[in-house]
């Protein structure tokens, strides 16, 4: 990100007016993505507000509103199973796109020859809304000309319009050098030269018939009815990124990399009161095929009064009739005392405070300033690393950066600077020892090797650092969720990921969940609600008392996290274990109006 | 030439709707040149262009639909594209709610494109960083800062007659300046459809004084203030308020207008009587599209008349089940308010807290529109009519509906995120806790 420039040669966009399927009248068009309104919350997405404005309420069915960015074009479903061009030509056009630029004075190039696809279902009650099957395919090109970035991108895949593009990308690169103050320096990365990498799917869920996914969604919704939801939205997310990236350093990596998001929100209203209560899925979005909807029940942890958490198996149709009950269960749950507490954290929950106040501060080009006009910067600055004994959180704290667990979003083998994906440390018992940094800024932290945590969204969207996995190591002594509250005598356990905030420099925060149990003298006495805890980051991981052990620990994960002007997104897993955070301050959210 | 005229979009679109085989087709055209500059540290970080023309038709069979896109303009891409959203409808699940298209319609005139926006080429971008970052290196600020203008027309046409056609134009900037200590940092956005109304220097100018001013902030207890929230502030919740006047969510007991006892609350008085809301795309401020997404006329429309509940937004098909007028979300809105500037808010306030920005803001109960979030970038004690000092940013939990309740004055509206907000005067407005981040 420092000092890119970039042009979109020609990128499809279809704007408001041009509504990818009329029938669900939701969609929005801001840059060269598309935007379907729904029920879930993105961490930091941008829009433009008048946008949003103008296609909102229309027949959303949603309570909190955001949007689905879709890239690309839409096609059939049949068109995202015909098989795209093999990768000798993918070489050869990374060639001409190399040696144009070379000849034209670029110093370093790269080169994403990308086809983007993706597959979304919307459905609420007895009735499909909308399926998305889109694909976006296309060159972008990186340069760095007059130790200058420049960029461009084409969806002209021809010999011809790679080599102008290319052309393109150098002359921005020379033109905007009188910007530059000091010259771009990267990272030292050897070439690897031909590579291949695949996301280890047992099922490809493109190739799964849509009568087969539409049936999975209408029998959820049917179970969350019958169990007393007056109403219930339903989505499947499928997405294949098929990527071929080659640079002058000598590396041509072929990848295909896939992810899946089944998710659902139901709603449980009581008229005569005036009153409604929803509950989310407890699902995970997973670098996985279809298999994750298998349900399998090795998969299933055992959690207190017969709740259920699930690893890299998911049991849609069950959890579905958990959420209905529970839903129904909150309307007369009792209403938070505020005070201090001792909070049990699922891993489900837990996953987006460790996104929140460990992945965003740790990010090095947010640090130094470059995202502060918009994300805002970082409290975790440079003077606390250098000193060594910066007490992020407590001895039990130890947080990993990864971009190879397996059935993670993160996990690919090499990333958008081709790179090697690997594992590093960012918090080691309690201390903060590392940044997430990418071949042009790895230097200023003193390191000669990028962390392999570059990404872009799309072939026409500059690369740039972006959150590699966050995960905190679960604990080493045999402990089960049960074990641990056990131990609590006044504190409540939350599952699901709910409301939430922070401020600009990651230190204070609130956040919500979607199911609350109040826990009485090592006892669940019953369920809360209108809970939200607030804290400071460093208080907070200060407050960690205990961790239950690798038997408990999943993931989870944002399938669409937003960073940038103009915005990208990116998908991220968190792992952990369920973990105990003593006397977190708990405020009531309940309102009259 | 991305911008095409009514009349050469008209021939395209009339061209496509002859290709079609199916019960209904609608065509989409649209075309624009969006740029932008973006800079940190006092340096440009990024900057672009991109122009684009693309053509979508959305073709039907019963209640089957499907659309696919073109961005090439010959006989034999029309055509194909047309048979290609066709296979895609009759292998779509029937939309039970689909409706009918719209015949032809009236449509407003709206001043929504200037020429001066549309004008804008990178030389313009680059000075406008220029004017921005310059004035700060001079006093040893740092400037992070983004500019986005576009200029674009979108036409639609079906087969039952409606044709529309808007062009329209934006101008969007906002700067966050901090003091080189990391100790002060204040912010200002502008956004218009005429660019020559924006300066970008004194904008900068704005967050400067902010930022210098912000410094020494000093920690007070959070609890219940009085506060001034500028437009900048004040416009994000209430547009998250605006948001979710969807009926239908009404109806179906799952909104802030849904009523004990079934029913929803439109006709209540829901807030303090001097509030006022309406939308109207011919406003000279905000000029917006003629047309919503699907085509229904924009036109005025009341949406808070003296703190009554007096329209709420429709889908055509909830409307048609509930037989009444399919009023669509508007694209911006206009909170009346009086004659005093922020300045006099300031001078008529004994004790009260000014807030410049609220940041990430978060829906944290949708039945009583309870959002939480935290004041960033210029947060000031005010005391006898005067600013006294700058204080650490707090978080606050808080509903629009009961901060309209609270209402103590109401100033003149100025021009935020395409609407028209007025700085508010609010009481008891709930900060729940402190925040260290500058």
């Amino acid at each position: 990100m420092l000092s890119v420039f970039w042009q979109r040669a020609r990128s499809f966009l279809f704007r408001a007016a041009a509504l990818i399927s009329k029938n669900i009248a939701t969609a929005i068009f801001v840059g060269n993505i598309f935007y379907i309104v729904f029920s879930i919350l993105l961490p930091e997405h941008s829009m433009k507000r008048r946008d949003f404005m103008q296609m909102t309420g229309m027949g959303a069915g949603a309570m909190l509103l955001s949007a689905v960015p879709v890239i690309g074009n839409p096609v059939s479903a049949a068109h995202l199973l015909e098989p795209w061009i093999d990768v000798a030509a993918k070489k050869k056009f990374a060639e001409i796109a190399l040696n144009a630029a070379k000849s034209k004075g670029a110093t370093y190039t790269d080169v994403r020859i990308g086809r983007y696809l993706q597959q979304y279902l919307f459905t609420r009650e007895k009735q499909v809304q909308n399926i998305v099957n889109a694909e976006s395919y296309g060159v972008g090109i990186r340069v760095i000309a007059n130790g200058t970035w420049g960029f461009s991108a084409t969806s002209d895949v021809t010999a011809e319009g790679i080599a102008k593009c290319a052309a393109t990308a150098v002359e921005i690169a020379k033109a905007n050098s009188k910007f530059q103050t000091e010259p771009v320096v990267l990272a030292e990365q050897k070439g690897v030269g031909d590579k291949t990498w695949k996301t280890p799917i047992k099922k490809n869920a493109f190739e799964i018939p849509i009568q087969e996914k539409i049936d999975l969604l209408m029998n959820v919704n049917g179970e969350a009815m019958k169990n007393g939801a007056g109403f219930v939205t339903s989505n499947l997310f499928f997405v294949n990124e098929q990527k071929y990236f080659a640079s002058s350093d000598g590396s041509f990596i072929d990848q295909d990399v896939h992810r899946i998001w089944p998710t659902f929100t139901v709603t449980v209203t009581d008229k005569a009161a005036g009153k409604f209560k929803t509950r989310d899925a407890i699902s995970s979005p997973m670098g996985m095929g279809y298999e994750y909807l298998d349900g399998l029940t090795s998969e299933k942890i055992a959690g207190p009064n017969g709740l259920v958490g699930y690893r890299n198996s998911y049991d849609m149709v069950e959890d579905a009739i958990t959420a209905a009950k529970q839903a129904k269960e909150k309307m007369s749950a009792k209403s938070v005392l505020p005070g201090k507490y001792d909070l049990v954290l699922d891993p489900n929950h837990l996953g987006l405070t460790i996104h929140e106040s460990v992945g965003h501060p740790t990010e090095l080009d947010r640090v130094l300033g470059y995202e502060a006009n918009y994300a805002g910067t970082s409290f975790a600055t440079l003077d606390k690393w250098e000193s060594k004994n910066f007490a992020y959180g407590s001895k039990l704290v130890n947080i990993v950066a990864d971009k190879t667990q397996l059935n993670t979003l993160g996990a690919v083998g090499y990333d958008d600077e081709g790179v090697p994906c690997k594992e590093w440390d960012i918090i080691k018992d309690g201390v903060l020892v590392n940044y997430q940094a990418i071949r042009d800024q790895v230097k200023i932290i003193g390191e000669k090797e990028s962390h392999g945590c570059c990404y872009a969204d799309n072939w026409n969207s500059v690369q740039f650092q972006r959150m590699p996995n966050i995960s905190l190591k679960p604990g080493t002594e045999k402990r089960s969720v049960m074990d641990m509250i056990k131990g609590v005598e006044k504190g409540i356990y939350i599952i699901g990921r709910g409301s939430y905030s922070i401020d600009q420099q990651r230190y204070n925060f609130q956040f919500g969940g979607q199911v609350f149990y109040e826990i009485k003298n090592g006892q669940i006495t019953g369920m809360l609600d209108d809970v939200a805890y607030q804290s400071n980051t460093q208080e907070f991981w200060n407050s960690c008392s205990q961790l239950c052990d690798k038997d408990d620990y999943r993931t989870f994960g944002s399938f669409f996290d937003g960073k940038g002007q103009p915005a990208q997104v990116s998908a991220v897993s968190h792992g952990s274990a369920t973990s105990r955070f003593d006397g977190v301050n708990v405020i009531n959210t309940g309102r009259k109006i | 030439m991305a911008i095409l005229s009514k009349e050469e979009a008209k021939k395209i679109i009339d061209k496509v709707l002859a290709f079609s085989k199916a019960d209904e087709i609608s065509v989409g055209l649209s075309g624009d040149r969006t740029g932008n500059i973006r800079y940190a540290r006092n340096s440009v970080s990024t900057s672009g262009e991109t122009s684009d023309l693309s053509l979508s038709v959305t073709s039907v069979f019963g209640k089957k639909s499907g659309t696919s896109t073109i961005n090439e303009f010959d006989d034999a891409s029309l055509e194909k594209t047309v048979r290609r959203a066709e296979e895609i409808a009759k292998l779509a699940p029937d939309n039970p709610e689909y409706v009918p298209m719209l015949g032809a319609q009236q449509y407003a005139e709206t001043n929504s494109f200037s020429e001066s926006t549309a004008a804008i080429n990178p030389d313009y971008r680059a000075k406008a960083a220029f004017d921005s970052i310059d004035p700060c290196i001079k006093k040893n600020l740092t400037a992070a800062g983004y500019l986005e203008d576009s200029a674009g027309f979108s036409a639609m046409g079906n087969s039952k007659g409606l044709f529309g056609y808007n062009k329209a134009t934006s101008i969007d900037f906002s700067i966050t300046v901090r003091t080189a200590d990391g100790k002060g940092s204040g912010y200002a956005a502008r956004d218009y459809n005429d660019a020559s109304k924006l300066s970008t220097a004194s904008a900068t100018e704005v967050a400067m004084q902010k930022a210098l001013a912000s410094s020494t902030a000093k920690a007070l207890e959070p609890g219940k203030y009085t506060v001034i929230l500028e437009p900048t502030a004040g416009v994000d919740l209430l547009q998250n308020m605006m948001r979710s006047m969807d009926a239908r969510n009404a109806d179906e007991g799952r909104s802030f207008l849904g009523k004990k006892g079934g029913g929803t609350r439109l006709g209540e008085k829901l807030f303090d009587e001097r509030v006022n809301i309406y939308s109207d795309p011919q406003n000279l401020e905000i000029p917006g599209s003629p047309f919503s997404g699907d085509g229904r006329p924009q036109e005025k429309v009341m949406w808070v008349e003296s703190g009554v509940v007096k329209n709420m937004t429709y889908s055509r098909f909830w409307a048609e089940k509930q037989g009444v007028k399919a009023v669509p979300p508007p694209s911006g809105f206009i909170f009346q308010g009086g004659n005093e500037s922020l300045a006099d808010l300031i001078k008529g306030t004994e004790k009260g807290i000014l807030v410049t920005r609220l940041w990430y803001i978060r829906a944290v109960d949708p039945q009583t529109l309870l959002y939480t979030g935290l004041t960033r970038d210029g947060t000031f004690y005010i005391e006898n009519g005067q600013i006294k000092y700058p204080v650490k940013n707090f978080r606050f939990n808080e509903s629009p509906v009961i901060m309209l309740n609270n209402v103590e004055a109401i100033g003149k509206p100025v021009r935020a995120s395409g609407n028209l907000v007025p700085p508010l005067k609010i009481r008891d407005f709930t900060f729940t806790s402190l925040s260290d981040a500058v």
